[in-house]
């Protein structure tokens, strides 16, 4: 049997991504992340325009509020992250070690921070869709075969800056 | 009137003079001889971005040599306040470091032309924040206030008051083509950084340590 992700934690950073947070509300994405074992949703959903508070929609438990002074808590609780496309978002839950689908957002254009998703995916260490692919996504992609993100490592730049700046005594 | 002509060839020969300076001191830069030996600390100015550029640069702060870069100077736009609170998180068990704020070159969604009028404000506003603190390193990664910055450092060190090498870090989202501020610098940065590899193919004078972030 494969892996349940009981536990599912959705964010949108600083955005607004009113498409996600409604939809997440629908049967058929409710469904679909039922299927693969979902039944708590954290969402952080920051300027979007729904209301935050408790639901239960389909049997499944979903709290969303707005802000929260660091997300790394809710991160370390999940068993998966969804999130916007955001670079830093991205790279914190990688760090975490956490399975993790981008939903890109299409109303953001010239969105660079969608090079990084779309590098990350080729080099299998995370998913991504769009609001429209979601369900098809979550139902074909198997979490455990991505790839562990390595550890950055600046230690190399150091050197070389060290080698290069040097000081007398 | 022979005064006038003088004084008109004193200022070409000037501007001359000033002009093969710049080509110099570029052609010193892309050929990569930045080499700077300096006596006890180097004095070191961080150039702070905003949101995600901030948090890049400053985990890449914590892990100098604190003794070797010191004093440090973080300048920063007028308008981030979220910023502000993370360099003193970083520098918290540190006493020589310092702030500077100067108006914002561009802000999100600026148009281009009034970008050119907020550049060059912010660039007048740096050139005494600059000329103080003599900087031997300015690093930068981000929008903001490193174009300003190294402008007014790079015009410094062209009338020779000033000795200082740019360190430009390019983000971890650029993944092929490099950013505007990345462009531009590319010409004027002893150092280009960028953090894949594919990018050392984008731009020809950058070197590639890995992800630092």
């Amino acid at each position: 049997m494969s892996k349940q992700y009981k536990k599912i934690f959705l964010t949108v950073g600083t955005t607004k991504f009113d498409l996600l947070c409604e939809y997440i509300l629908t049967e058929p994405v409710l469904t679909a992340l039922k299927n693969i074992g979902c039944k708590e949703i954290t969402f952080q959903i920051g300027k979007s325009a729904v209301e935050p508070g408790i639901y239960e929609r389909e049997g499944v438990i979903i709290n969303m509020y707005r802000f929260k002074d660091s997300i790394t808590e809710d991160i370390r609780n999940a068993d998966l992250v969804i999130s916007h496309a955001g670079a830093g978002t991205c790279l914190e839950v990688l760090e975490a070690n956490k399975p993790l689908l981008v939903v890109v957002n299409e109303d953001l254009m010239d969105n660079h921070q969608l090079e990084l998703a779309e590098q990350l995916q080729i080099d299998s260490h995370l998913y991504y869709c769009t609001c429209d692919t979601l369900i098809s996504t979550l139902g074909v992609v198997d979490f455990s075969l991505l790839n562990p993100f390595p550890k950055a490592d600046p230690t190399l730049l150091i050197n070389y800056l060290d080698s290069v700046f040097t000081v007398t005594s | 009137m022979a005064g006038d002509d003088f004084f008109l060839s004193i200022c070409v020969l000037l501007i001359l003079t000033f002009l093969i300076r710049i080509i110099y001191l570029m052609l010193v830069i892309i050929t990569g001889n930045c080499a700077l030996i300096k006596t006890k600390t180097i004095r070191t100015v961080f150039c702070i971005g905003s949101g995600g550029h901030t948090t890049e640069l400053l985990r890449f702060v914590n892990k100098l040599n604190m003794k070797k870069y010191q004093p440090r100077m973080y300048i920063l736009a007028d308008n981030d306040v979220n910023s502000e609170v993370k360099i003193r998180e970083t520098e918290k068990d540190n006493n020589n470091f310092y702030l500077a704020r100067i108006p914002r070159s561009r802000n999100v969604k600026q148009s281009y032309l009034s970008s050119v009028v907020s550049t060059l404000y912010a660039t007048l506003y740096t050139i005494p924040i600059i000329f103080k603190l003599k900087p031997d390193i300015i690093f930068c990664n981000g929008p903001g206030t490193c174009i300003p910055v190294c402008v007014v450092a790079f015009l410094l060190r062209c009338l020779f008051l000033l000795d200082c090498r740019i360190v430009f870090i390019e983000s971890i989202c650029r993944v092929r083509t490099l950013s505007l501020t990345g462009k531009i610098l590319q010409y004027f940065a002893d150092i280009m950084i960028v953090q894949w590899p594919n990018m050392t193919e984008t731009c020809f004078r950058a070197k590639y340590f890995g992800r630092l972030t």
